[in-house]
């Protein structure tokens, strides 16, 4: 093992970054420490190698270097994070330094944060599905183990609740509640929110069985490129080491692109869509991608990340790229959240793609995916309906489009709509669904086979 | 043959993006091995004495002054028996086997390996001493699969005299099976092995006109868009809209001897959904699973992004080796728009200059390359055969104008648009009807006329134009609502709807209706068809719309896709007779 060297002249600052010239054995990837005099230590990254010239983004940014003011020192290892059993319930900061006044981890596994990519022929494929006692959710847009699906919300819109209310009634079929494990991961959001979720981690108490990774809106930005990776390699080493069934929440994705998008700026990169880099694809599935299951260990990783529509544009290149990697997406309505409906979930471009194998027969009822394709089918066709309406007037509809309206207040006011403490379990859910879809009349009900409807229609 | 160097040092590190200066020797193309754990690179641009090479592993670690190897090949694929049943990464590297030495996670430096060595095959050798060896000959046969047969062919560009052949038997691919001495008087030996380079299209004797369908057992293609043998179609939708679900169907019925599947820059659980459904999945056609026929090449969008861009090149060139043995090959990337996003990430790397949405200007030339390379061809040896590339498309937003789904347009001539709105509505397939287009009706239609009926063609056009009608209509019953419509416009939606559920509406999880047979697909089309005229025929002695519609009738209509059995049409026969007598007697009450 050779000393290592102390760089002490940074030869240029710009935005999060700091080029050092003159620099020997540098890898690609590994950690830098800055040490300036009176101030605290600091965290960095290489992240372009040229000769002896190094690119470093720098965690806590560099506002206080100057060319002179502070010493480098290269670590040699990328960066890593140590695992022990006894971060259950603890919290951390962006890059996983704890935040809760308890020391420091001490264990001798070490990851590395950027993980590895799963095998394909290592997973498992998920068919367990988890009973959220969200009506539309549990029906529609059905939760699988080990399945990734993000919350598509806005501002404003009771994303939070949602997801709170979702950690809280989660029932996994089949498992003992004490293997069950949430990893929360707050990325730029503001002291409000993160204090929601530990408020209600607390009153439901399932605070030990939490690791917390906080960047709040007003810690550094270039952290923000780490936290999740962090608190994805929590999960795995939870759900892959010790065999958890963790949920990992994470909010909001928005703020991880945005900060992508500044370090990718201040690079001087050729930017793509709306000046995000063009491999922001290729970024979020190196995180969606980390949920799972596999065949050789016990545990499972699910992953409900949240993130906030720009301007609630579903086509922005954040949800846009997400949709494409995630496994389906649920998506909340301002329409929706204005008409009193909470959850205001729009199940319409909402969808599970997880769904078809983890419902139905042995599973939960057999029935259960025709009357959920009924259910797409009728609501879509409402839409069609109630913009005709808004042009002749409901009293002028055929009599069948009455019924239709009908059926989509009560689909909204009674199926969609549950109180936050309210759990339904799926049976009582499907209940609801018969209820709202025997509005209609019998012959409108074209996905369902005749003995079906004869078992369950009630009109 | 060159020698192996290792003269070269890293200089530089951008991601997958390594420079390497001393690189005097090396060729553009060529493979290298980069830095101590020898992970796989190619080398795209030369300067000088410095080279950039792309990584297909990932980077992380290195550092400057570690060697670059060179292996004085250009990107090759090993290709032998062993692909089919198999999967493997973008660089043809088999992922069971990485499984096996590294439990869940892919690790880096694994090195080229690629097919088994270790197998043994039953050869039924079919050359003699003395015979003259010309390129595409078959010199052996075996089955590699209970369904597909083997052909060992000369490899492209040998030639020469058999002075040595080993007698029938059992072998591993790299055992000398055959020495041949060529044109310069060489010695040669041929193994069931050989490499090609996957940048390289494999020659054929010629290019033939494309004359047959590849018949899917879907309806809205078979009969409204069709694919041809040799042709090419992409699948362009937004997210959710049900492209992976329509490639996956492809897959599993299209009536292609070979299936090579790309999952590009996709889902991970979508490889492992494949991985379990396609070995219990039996083949309609030969009762054998379909994964004997099937061949995947993955690299999900969490693998590394260089090997993203190799992985639709591999999978082209596995699909042009078996069409050389005679087969009909379909291919499916899935999707190739991860594959141009791979291109325009390692492009921004090399900071070369972007032309639309950052993409490099040469990404049309590429995709042309791509698609290119299908073909309804003769092989060397003078079977016909053919590669088809059905590639999917992920535009950004859901919008067809963007360069990727605009360009691809260009180079493929079926084009099965799918609809958010009918996604949304949860009609699968998704292929919007008008959005759409095949640019092969035209010449199939002898094909059609010859195998299902002289009539398809026109019956065809004549429901399409129903369905123009009727999205014409649409507009003004947005507007003002049905009822003021006259008689024969709302005949045309209520038939358009039968269409429409009953026809273009296929269920992939229904055991009948996820494959139906070309003769089925037309005799529902003429049922409807029937219903259509027997329904006009009423409305124009001015019987009301509201008998014209029975209920019970239309909805024996539309649920015929379940109720009647694929192997049973009598059913159909029943349904036009019931129709008949309906209208039949409606006509005589009301005369």
């Amino acid at each position: 093992m050779e000393i290592a060297k102390e760089y002490l002249k940074i030869d240029m600052l710009e935005g999060p970054l700091m080029v050092l010239s003159g620099v020997e054995n540098a890898s690609y990837g590994e950690i830098i420490k800055i040490r300036v005099k009176g101030d605290k230590d600091r965290l960095g990254k290489v992240i372009r190698l040229e000769d002896k010239t190094v690119v470093a983004q720098v965690f806590e940014g560099t506002s206080g270097l100057s060319a002179t003011n502070a010493s480098v020192r290269f670590t040699g290892r990328p960066f890593e994070l140590v695992m022990s059993p006894d971060i259950l319930g603890r919290s951390f900061d962006g890059i996983g330094r704890p935040i809760d006044g308890g020391g420091p981890i001490y264990g001798n596994l070490r990851y590395n944060i950027n993980g590895r990519p799963i095998n394909p022929v290592a997973r498992k494929y998920p068919r367990d599905y988890i009973e959220t006692g969200v009506s539309s959710i549990d029906t529609l847009i059905t939760l699988i183990r080990g399945q990734k699906l993000p919350i598509f919300s806005g501002n404003g819109l009771p994303h939070n609740e949602l997801a709170a209310q979702i950690v809280r009634q989660a029932k996994l079929s089949g498992t003992s509640s004490d293997k069950f494990a949430v990893v929360f991961t707050a990325i730029g959001v503001k002291h409000d929110d993160a204090d929601y979720f530990r408020r209600s981690f607390e009153d439901s108490g399932a605070i030990d069985k939490v690791v917390m990774f906080v960047n709040l809106a007003d810690d550094p930005i270039v952290e923000r490129v780490s936290t999740p990776r962090c608190a994805l390699t929590t999960a795995e080493y939870l759900a892959f080491e010790l065999g958890y069934h963790v949920l990992v929440v994470m909010t909001d994705l928005t703020s991880y692109c945005e900060a992508l998008r500044e370090v990718s700026s201040a690079r001087e990169e050729v930017p793509s869509r709306k000046g995000y880099p063009g491999y922001l694809y290729s970024d979020l599935a190196s995180l969606y991608e980390r949920a799972g299951m596999l065949h050789s260990r016990e545990g499972s990783i699910t992953f409900l990340p949240i993130l906030t529509m720009p301007n609630d544009d579903i086509s922005h290149p954040i949800p846009d790229l997400t949709g494409y990697i995630t496994e389906g997406q649920i998506v909340l309505s301002r329409e929706l959240h204005q008409d009193n409906v909470y959850p205001p979930i729009n199940v319409l471009p909402s969808l599970s793609r997880l769904m078809k194998d983890g419902i139905g027969e042995g599973y939960t009822t057999k029935e259960h995916p025709d009357v959920a394709n009924q259910l797409f089918s009728c609501y879509s066709k409402v839409q069609d309906i109630r913009s005709l309406a808004q042009i002749i007037g409901e009293s002028d509809l055929t009599e069948t489009d009455q019924r239709y309206m009908a059926f989509g207040r009560a689909f909204e006011s009674q199926f969609v709509r549950q109180h936050l403490d309210e759990s339904r379990d799926i049976k009582k859910s499907l209940d609801i669904a018969w209820e709202v879809l025997s509005i209609l009349p019998r012959t409108e009900l074209d996905r369902l086979s005749t003995d079906i409807i004869d078992a369950f229609y009630r009109g | 043959m060159r020698q192996m160097h290792d003269r070269g040092r890293i200089k530089m590190v951008n991601g997958p993006v390594v420079g390497a200066t001393d690189m005097t020797g090396y060729k553009m193309r060529e493979m290298v091995m980069v830095g101590h754990l020898k992970l796989i690179g190619e080398i795209i641009a030369i300067e000088g004495n410095d080279a950039t090479i792309q990584v297909y592993e990932e980077t992380e670690g290195l550092k400057i002054g570690e060697p670059v190897t060179s292996t004085g090949k250009p990107l090759s694929l090993k290709l032998g028996p062993g692909l089919l049943g198999n999967i493997f990464d973008g660089i043809e590297r088999p992922l069971l086997e990485i499984e096996k030495n590294n439990p869940g996670f892919i690790n880096e430096g694994i090195g080229m390996i690629a097919i088994d060595e270790t197998v043994l095959w039953k050869v039924e050798m079919d050359v003699v001493v003395g015979q003259h060896l010309l390129q595409g000959m078959c010199m052996a046969s075996f089955q590699e699969t209970p369904l597909i047969e083997f052909r060992w062919i000369v490899p492209p560009g040998v030639e020469g005299e058999v002075t040595w052949c080993a007698p029938s038997g059992e072998y591993n691919i790299i055992e000398p099976l055959v020495k041949i001495r060529n044109r310069e008087g060489d010695e040669e030996s041929l193994c069931l092995l050989q490499e090609w380079p996957v940048r390289s299209p494999r020659p054929v004797s010629e290019r033939l006109a494309l004359s047959k369908p590849l018949l899917t057992g879907q309806r809205v293609l078979d009969i409204f868009f069709p694919i041809a043998k040799g042709g090419t179609a992409a699948i362009p939708g937004g997210f959710g809209t049900g492209k992976t679900m329509t490639q996956h169907q492809l897959a599993k019925w299209s009536d292609a001897d070979i299936i090579v599947y790309i999952g590009c820059g996709e889902r991970g659980n979508e490889m492992t959904d494949v991985l379990e459904q396609f070995p219990r999945l039996i083949d309609p056609a030969s009762g054998r699973p379909i994964m004997d026929r099937t061949v995947l090449i993955a690299n999900t969008s969490n693998m590394p992004v260089a090997a993203r861009e190799a992985s639709i090149y591999t999978g082209i060139t596995i699909a042009e080796y078996y069409r050389d043995m005679g087969y009909d090959v379909a291919i499916m990337a899935d999707s190739t728009s991860r594959w141009a996003e791979a291109l325009r990430e390692i492009s921004g790397r090399l900071e070369e200059m972007p032309a639309e949405d950052g993409y490099p200007a040469y990404l049309p030339s590429r995709l042309a390359e791509f698609y290119e390379r299908a073909g309804y061809v003769r092989t060397m040896e003078g079977r016909d055969a053919s590669v088809t590339i059905i590639g999917a498309v992920s535009p950004a937003g859901g919008d067809f104008s963007e360069p990727v789904t605009e360009n691809t347009k260009r180079f493929v001539n079926a084009f099965l648009a799918l609809d958010k709105k009918l996604a949304y509505a949860r009609h699968y397939p998704s292929i919007h009807w008008l959005n759409s287009y095949s640019g092969y009706i035209k010449i199939l239609a002898p094909w059609y006329a010859a195998h299902v009926s002289a009539d398809l063609v026109e019956l065809r056009a004549e429901m399409i134009r129903l369905l123009f009608e009727e999205n014409k209509l649409a507009d003004i019953v947005q507007l003002v609502g049905e009822d003021v419509l006259p008689d024969d416009q709302r005949l045309i939606l209520e038939v358009s709807k039968v269409l429409k559920i009953g026809f273009l509406q296929q269920n992939a999880f229904h055991k009948d209706d996820t494959y139906v047979p070309i003769q089925k697909q037309y005799r529902m089309l003429t049922v409807i068809a029937h219903l259509y005229e027997r329904g006009l025929e009423a409305v124009r002695k001015g019987i009301p719309i509201s008998v014209v519609r029975n209920e019970s009738l239309f909805e024996r209509v539309i649920k015929m896709k379940y109720d009647i059995p694929n192997d049973d049409l009598t059913g159909l026969d029943v349904l036009t007779e019931q129709i008949d007598d309906y209208f039949d007697s409606l006509i005589k009450k009301y005369a």
